[in-house]
């Protein structure tokens, strides 16, 4: 047994951080905020040249064929940035998704050019309000063609092609679907959010062209996989996040006086603080575990990922609104960047199923090893 | 990472188990036996076959093991039933102290009775005027040839009752500031002007008691670490006090899991209610995540590190945990839930006294606030809270009593 990220991969980390700290500043993040882009452009160029959207193919296929461990250590350094780049739908989700179900056509088709960051990938699951299940999913196959709606999509305005689930009337009720994005079957509108910072779209499907990915009326236990694999990536996005904000509130804290002393000598903000660290170091091991379990495949990783899934949800929501209250009034302007994490730990504690929905899956995980 | 085992240490974990599969204590050699006498009787069976304390060096009675053994060993241990207790302060707060500044002499007398069970040792640090605030405290020390004369009192001390020697913190000098005037030895319980008396508690058991010195006599010999410098090597125990508690024990998830799923509400199976399953994934999280914590500090430990003051986690969120499991598992039971009776009790009653226990544990050492400050100051590096005693003589220090 041995707890800890190798020496190599303490120096990726480092790495990765000095990278991203020069192209990923704050202002990078606010002006995907404020402006008209869907993501950074640039600064995804630079993390595809890192190999960083390589590192979890085999060499095959163009990828690096590093072990998920390194796509963790990457994926927490992202989130610390509040990255605004499509690097989990392409890589966390896409990617996986490919790796999991695609056949060996698929697999050439596309991950040499999700390697490389030539093309970007996205998951197509959610219809509208609700939680998504086989037997609410409007959208269908038919004679090689896909209809429906799914909003909102993570990137659904800028990537090249989605792998959607898709209603069937077999098996465990859904299959999944590799449809290219660029058709005129096809019509993508951005949608407003919460975090502006990662564009979303509606897609409409009006009899576009579409491939099965995997066996049709196995894509509800596919997604399900798809999405025990994408939260342990997510968790640790969100456990970076976490303690970034945990960080800046201590900053400010730090340098902020009141009643003639720092803000950060008051016991109600450094208990709020500590509290912070705690959820924080929970999650963060946590995520060591579901770390581990990704990079094996172990039998436990539906019980590892739903529990370092929910406690990062915790951990990043909690940090990221005290450290808007930490911050007093400054916290709360359009000016200070309080809101990226706040708004991104709210996107990211949804954007696969809610907190709810892992607990449920946390339990489910139990109850499924008693049985077995 | 990696959360298998290596061939070594499979093969070292099917020892452990195939030794504790056939040497578990059974019903009936436990029979008519108390607390203490079970506690020691298993003590004693771990130490004849080399698996007492086992990361300590052999000659203090351990068995040289690795720190990824001993969390071998604690995973195997604990999931068997076997008398738990008495023996925390010792093995895990007075055993490293003794291990840091006691002379090699004393350690190769006192620590393989300490591994065998043979030794219990308690905790003498904590004063009516000096609990949180533990370097307030003011039993006094004089100086008398190659002897010290204690005089004054202790109280909360767990175990004295049965305790056969002590970690002892006491002030030598009430003329500088109160940090600086502390001194730390070692006693024998048996020693003449001792005198214990048990505390009440709220669970109605006496666990603890108060403790009073009336010119007691240490040896010199008996000292651990520098005259003054009592404040730093207590900071060793403390540290250590954190790990040994650990989270608690008591009621875990799992027995809240297997509750919810027996018990009914509204005539289906209580874990079918998405409000329960909600909660007890949340203490599943925090179970986990101690856990996993626990073995990351273990890798550290394994490095050469010190026990740090981030190991205040584990009794931080541990107690908490406990505390609101237990009255969650109170209220599954509904209106039978009060009912402690063994016969009828859920249990024999053991979510009660988790519940009724809870409250000393987030109080005992170190309070949940305290564990807090310490985060906040020593792992986040925040400034310490404004102190009026700083710098000043104890003796001039404002007090209650004053
Ligand atoms: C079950 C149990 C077993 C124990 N066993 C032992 C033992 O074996 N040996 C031993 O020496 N001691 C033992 N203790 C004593 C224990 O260490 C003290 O009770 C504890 O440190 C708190 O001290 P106090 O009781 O004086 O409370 P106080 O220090 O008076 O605290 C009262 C309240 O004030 C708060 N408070 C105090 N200072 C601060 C501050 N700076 N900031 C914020 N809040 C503050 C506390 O958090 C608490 O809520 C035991 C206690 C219990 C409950």
């Amino acid at each position: 047994m041995n707890f800890e990220f190798s020496e190599e991969q303490n120096l990726l980390r480092e790495q990765a951080a000095g990278f991203l700290q020069d192209q990923c500043p704050p202002s990078a993040v606010r002006a995907i905020l404020e402006g008209a882009a869907s993501f950074d452009t640039e600064l995804f160029r630079g993390i595809a040249e890192m190999g960083w959207t390589a590192a979890a193919i085999p060499e095959k296929h163009g990828g690096l064929g590093l072990s998920y461990l390194e796509l963790c250590v990457i994926a927490e350094e992202l989130g610390r940035v509040v990255a605004p780049v499509p690097f989990s739908s392409s890589v966390y989700l896409a990617t996986e998704a490919l790796l999991l179900a695609g056949n060996d056509a698929q697999r050439e088709a596309w991950l040499p050019k999700l390697a490389s960051g030539a093309a970007i990938g996205t998951f197509a699951l959610a219809e509208g309000t609700g939680q998504p299940s086989p037997n609410r999913l409007e959208t269908a196959y038919e004679n090689g063609c896909l209809n429906g709606t799914k909003v909102p999509v993570a990137d659904g305005d800028i990537a090249d092609f989605a792998v959607a689930v898709a209603r069937c009337g077999r098996g465990d009720g859904a299959s999944l679907y590799l449809v290219p994005l660029d058709a005129d079957t096809v019509t993508r509108t951005t949608v407003a959010t919460l975090d502006p910072t990662r564009s979303h779209a509606r897609i409409d499907f009006d009899n576009a062209r579409a491939e099965s990915l995997g066996a049709a009326g196995e894509g509800w236990g596919l997604t399900r996989r798809i999405l025990d694999r994408a939260a342990v990536l997510f968790a640790w996005e969100q456990v970076g996040g976490a303690n970034a904000a945990l960080e800046q509130a201590k900053e400010y804290a730090m340098g902020r006086y009141a009643f003639g002393r720092p803000i950060a000598g008051f016991q109600a903000i450094k208990h709020k603080l500590a509290n912070i660290y705690v959820k924080n170091t929970l999650a963060r091991s946590n995520c060591y575990y579901g770390a581990w379990a990704l990079s094996t495949d172990a039998s436990e990783l539906p019980l590892a990922a739903a529990t370092a899934r929910v406690s990062a949800i915790q951990a990043y929501y909690f940090a990221s609104k005290e450290n808007i209250q930490t911050h007093g009034g400054m916290g709360f302007t359009w000016e200070f960047d309080c809101q990226f994490h706040y708004r991104r730990a709210k996107l990211l504690s949804v954007n696969i199923g809610s907190e709810r929905t892992w607990q449920d899956r946390l339990i489910s995980a139990i109850e499924a090893g008693q049985a077995a | 990472m990696d959360f298998s085992d290596t061939p070594e240490e499979a093969a070292f974990r099917r020892e452990a188990r195939e030794w504790l599969q056939a040497n578990v204590p059974s019903k009936d050699e436990l029979e008519g036996l108390d607390e203490v006498q079970r506690a020691k009787l298993w003590q004693m069976r771990k130490y004849e076959a080399g698996w007492a304390c086992i990361r300590w060096p052999r000659e203090y009675g351990g068995r040289g093991a690795s720190a990824m053994e001993q969390v071998i060993w604690n995973q195997e241990e604990s999931s068997v039933r076997v008398p738990q207790g008495v023996f925390a302060i010792g093995q895990g707060m007075a055993a490293p102290t003794m291990m840091a500044w006691a002379t090699e002499e004393q350690k190769l007398r006192y620590l393989p009775p300490l591994a065998s069970g043979e030794h219990i040792w308690c905790q003498l640090f904590s004063e009516p005027a000096g609990g949180s605030d533990l370097a307030a405290l003011r039993t006094r020390a004089e100086k008398d040839g190659d002897e010290w004369v204690i005089n004054g009192q202790k109280i909360w001390t767990s175990g004295a009752q049965f305790s056969n020697y002590a970690i002892l913190v006491v002030r030598t000098d009430p003329e500088v500031p109160k940090h600086k005037g502390l001194t730390y030895f070692f006693i024998d319980m048996k020693s003449p002007g001792i005198e214990i008396k048990p505390i009440r508690q709220i669970s109605g058991e006496s666990n603890f008691n108060e403790v009073y010195f009336t010119d007691v006599r240490i040896p010199d010999e008996q000292r651990l670490g520098a005259v003054g410098q009592g404040w730093q090597v207590a900071i060793t125990t403390l540290m250590n006090e954190r790990l040994a508690i650990g989270s608690g024990g008591g009621l875990g998830f799992r027995q809240v899991f297997e509750l919810a799923q027996r018990i009914e509400i509204d005539g289906r199976p209580a874990i079918e209610d998405r409000s329960v399953r909600a909660r007890l994934a949340d203490w599943y999280v925090q179970e986990s995540g101690l856990r996993f914590t626990g073995y990351r500090a273990m890798s550290a430990l394994s490095r050469g590190e010190m026990p740090g003051p981030e190991n205040s986690i584990g009794k931080l969120v541990g107690a908490s945990k406990s505390q609101d499991m237990a009255s969650f598992a109170i209220d599954l039971l509904e209106m039978s839930g009060i009912v402690t009776d063994p016969e009828l009790a859920w249990r024999s009653g053991m979510v009660h006294d988790t519940f009724m226990g809870a409250p000393g544990l987030r109080i005992a050492g170190g309070t949940d606030e305290i564990m807090l400050n310490i985060l906040a100051e020593r792992v986040l590096g925040m400034p310490q809270d404004v102190r009026v005693d700083k710098g000043i003589p104890f003796s001039q220090v404002p007090t209650s009593a004053s």
